[in-house]
């Protein structure tokens, strides 16, 4: 039951990131732009699915509280300021999809909320990752820092680093989906995210070396690991080829592979902690009554259908966003 | 009363929360609503009925999405502010609300999107079915919310487990008295939500003399709905006054203002209730009423609020008002539906421009309802989150400072303030603009999962119409 939950978890995760991560990395890509057409194009790319996006961090909130109780309570109490700045960017940048198209003389309102709204969640989102590496202040299971615990260089490079991640997913979404001067933006974006990306990791790793992290001690112990890194690194070289040919479907694949890779990475070195190096597995699972009347319902019937209509939602907006359906 | 950390988090989340039901109070209904409507037309073909179909669907999509983003904050709010709570009660409340998010919001998510943009593209049984699968996500989460909540006021079923309450008895979790009395008393007040609005939007229509046909169905819908719902109400009011006065009597005690043993019971009609001295200034009540209402007897004994000591008291004046008021809407609601009922048969309701008016000032009504009968549930549990289990004062987050409380609490209020003016004048101007011949079916390559994206449907350039004769 344990693992049930801990592998439906990951994937939460996973395709949170992965999805939600497009849709925030345009929203981002939305704010450097002031073109009207390309913002249109833009938001017609991914309003069809932004939404059904998000659905997976409520999955992955509810999963936690539900089956990991200590988890739930000690990660989002420890980020209380850093959460509220998140939910209060996902709000705005939620409405502005919405009301920009209705607003006359305020449309800079909501497109500040909109890009402003994406960057932010995104920071908040790499800032805790951060956090959690560099390993947060616990004393006897309590979070002791503080209401700026969080907050080091390493979390905020890892927000900054997460900004450029979901950028690049960002574009290489938009190179799916449009068409003309968005996809050939994109395109010359894409070259400079990588690299930036790539930076970002070389600094990180020197970061986490130079720092003596503990979750560097894992990777001696187990250099079978390295396979993650491999896959993201050849990811990485299909991604070079695809954009050299303008392959238009191919490198949002090969950016989401970077990320699984890095999402593989990570939970391998957490892995058993949720909470490194305070909370484990199973520290932290409800008891199996809660975990089995879980997995007997939702587990068993409806999270499948969940991952079915995602699927079907897909399938029936694939392709290019054609201008002229374009509803605004 | 000093500002600290757990003063300012239970307004926070009075604040979310009370924000937050405003919109699905309103869609619950609405959604139980258009499956009428849909229903209707297929039954008797009549134009009129898919004009106001329409028509009410895009005020469904608006209102949705903003109980959405609101709904977002609740699945956060529980471990930032209150992650005492949350670590112990995980097992129980935590399972509950992970039900909900699987099995309502994603059958709400499914079909949403074949309601907003599939008529073209399904059979219309399966719109049909779309709308009424609509229907029963947003009940679907109205029910493991009461649930949720029923645990929290008569919690039953858990025992200790490793630090933690965990669920000795899912049974008796799931389908006890107390769920279901407040389920159907939640889910009736959203239907009245409903009903209230769509009658109070034809009274409008009528008064500003427009759309005649849709404003007729609108009222005579909205009042027969209302006349035969309020009364039904009221039972279960009736009845989740019971669960209260059997399960918890202080929280009874503190709603009737009564404070010392009586036998026969009084009943306070309205008072003054005064916490120091201990007793009520300027009341008016009526012998032996108490006792006929606590316990359906003449000479019943009915405690009161000194039997209890004074830190298991909640605070009196706040749900002995609440109360109060919930009970004025519910009689005037009552009143309102009947008597426009009655007016509408007789064919004389369209002349009548006082009753128009009335049933048009209406529609906050059923709002006031629901929020004061929130405030008197959650109101009246204090000073326990989970009744008897565990004190509101324990549940928070051991470490939460004043400051950062406070700055979440002017960001929540900046933030919900910001988007609740534009939600609200979007929907004023839908309401205004009317089920006009302007209806306009969405383009083909729409957009599910955008729940308000219904209101762009008018800037479509070239997108098919259809006349409200259709």
């Amino acid at each position: 039951m344990v693992t049930y939950w801990i592998a439906v978890l990951a994937i939460s995760i996973l395709l949170y990131v992965l999805l939600d991560g497009f849709d925030l990395g345009v929203g981002i890509l939305f704010g450097a732009t002031s073109d009207e057409t390309k913002r249109r194009a833009m938001l017609g790319a991914i309003s069809p699915m932004w939404d059904g996006n998000e659905t997976w961090l409520v999955v992955t909130g509810v999963i936690l509280w539900g089956a990991f109780p200590p988890v739930y309570a000690t990660l989002l109490s420890a980020f209380y300021l850093p959460l509220l700045v998140m939910i209060a960017g996902l709000i705005l940048r939620g409405v502005s999809f919405e009301f920009r198209s209705k607003a006359t003389t305020a449309r800079w309102l909501w497109d500040w909320s909109f890009a402003g709204g994406s960057f932010a969640a995104t920071f908040i989102q790499g800032m805790t990752v951060g956090a959690l590496v560099e390993g947060l202040p616990i004393r006897n299971g309590v979070y002791a820092g503080g209401d700026f615990g969080w907050l080091s260089p390493f979390a905020v490079l890892c927000g900054i680093g997460l900004c450029l991640g979901y950028m690049l997913l960002g574009a290489s979404w938009l190179v799916r989906k449009c068409e003309d001067d968005v996809r050939d933006n994109a395109y010359r974006l894409i070259p400079y995210l990588s690299v930036g990306l790539l930076a970002f990791l070389l600094v990180v790793f020197g970061y986490a070396l130079a720092g003596d992290f503990r979750v560097m001690g894992r990777w001696l112990e187990r250099p079978y690991l390295l396979i993650f890194p491999a896959i993201g690194v050849i990811a990485a070289i299909v991604l070079a080829h695809s954009v050299r040919h303008r392959r238009d479907g191919k490198p949002f694949y090969m950016v989401a592979l970077i990320f699984v890779a890095a999402f593989g990475t990570l939970a391998i070195s957490f892995w058993p902690y949720m909470i490194p190096f305070s909370i484990t597995i199973d520290d932290a699972a409800a008891p199996h009554a809660s975990l089995a009347f879980m997995f007997w319902g939702e587990g068993l019937f409806v999270f499948p259908l969940m991952l079915i209509y995602a699927a079907v939602n897909y399938s029936v907006f694939r392709g290019k966003v054609r201008p002229t359906a374009d509803h605004y | 009363m000093d500002i600290t950390a757990l003063l300012l988090s239970r307004l926070q989340f009075a604040f979310t929360i009370s924000f937050h039901i405003i919109f699905p109070s309103f869609t619950i209904g609405l959604a139980a609503w258009l499956t009428l409507l849909e229903a209707m037309h297929r039954a008797t073909g009549r134009p009129a009925y898919r004009v106001v179909f329409e028509f009410w669907l895009k005020i469904f999509g608006v209102a949705f999405g903003l109980g959405v983003v609101s709904g977002v904050v609740m699945a956060f709010e529980f471990g930032t502010n209150w992650s005492a709570f949350a670590a112990k009660m995980g097992p129980i409340q935590g399972v509950l609300l992970s039900y909900e998010t699987f099995t309502a919001f994603f059958l709400e998510a499914s079909f949403f999107g074949i309601l907003l943009f599939g008529r073209s593209r399904v059979p219309p049984w399966f719109y049909l079915f779309s709308t009424a699968m609509v229907a029963l996500g947003t009940t679907f989460s109205a029910f493991w919310i009461m649930v949720n909540n029923s645990w929290m006021q008569v919690p039953v079923g858990y025992a200790p487990m490793n630090g933690t309450f965990g669920p000795a008895d899912w049974f008796k979790i799931l389908f006890n008295g107390v769920v279901w009395v407040r389920f159907p008393h939640m889910l009736l007040a959203s239907y009245l939500t409903g009903a209230f609005c769509v009658a109070a939007t034809g009274a409008w229509y009528l008064l500003r003399g427009e759309f005649h046909a849709e404003a007729r169905i609108m009222l005579r819908m909205g009042l027969f709905l209302g006349a035969v719902l309020v009364p039904l109400q009221l039972l279960f009011g009736h009845l989740v006054g019971d669960y209260v006065h059997d399960s918890q009597p202080v929280k009874f005690a503190t709603i009737e203002a009564r404070w010392h043993d009586e036998q026969p019971a009084s009943e306070v009609l309205i008072a003054w209730p005064d916490e120091a001295e201990q007793t009520n200034h300027y009341a008016i009540s009526i012998p032996i009423l108490g006792s006929l209402i606590g316990s359906m007897s003449f000479t019943s004994k009915e405690v009161g609020l000194t039997d209890f000591p004074v830190q298991d008291r909640p605070p009196v004046a706040i749900p002995f008002f609440t109360f109060r008021i919930m009970v004025g809407c519910g009689l005037a609601m009552l009143l309102i539906a009947w008597l426009g009922s009655y007016m509408s048969l007789k064919e004389r309701l369209g002349q009548n421009r006082l009753m128009l008016w009335l049933i048009f000032l209406s529609f906050p009504l059923p709002w006031i309802a629901i929020l004061t009968g929130w405030f008197t549930a959650e109101v009246g549990r204090q000073p326990w989150v989970v009744y008897g289990v565990m004190r509101t004062a324990e549940a928070m987050t051991p470490f939460l400072t004043t400051r950062a409380a406070t700055i979440s609490l002017v960001v929540f209020c900046a933030v919900y303030s910001f988007i609740f003016a534009f939600g609200v004048l979007y929907i004023y101007r839908l309401l205004r603009a009317g089920p006009a011949g302007q209806l306009v079916l969405p383009p083909h390559a729409a957009i599910p999962n955008r729940p308000m994206s219904v209101l762009d449907d008018h800037h479509v350039p070239g997108a098919p119409q259809i006349g409200a004769g259709e």
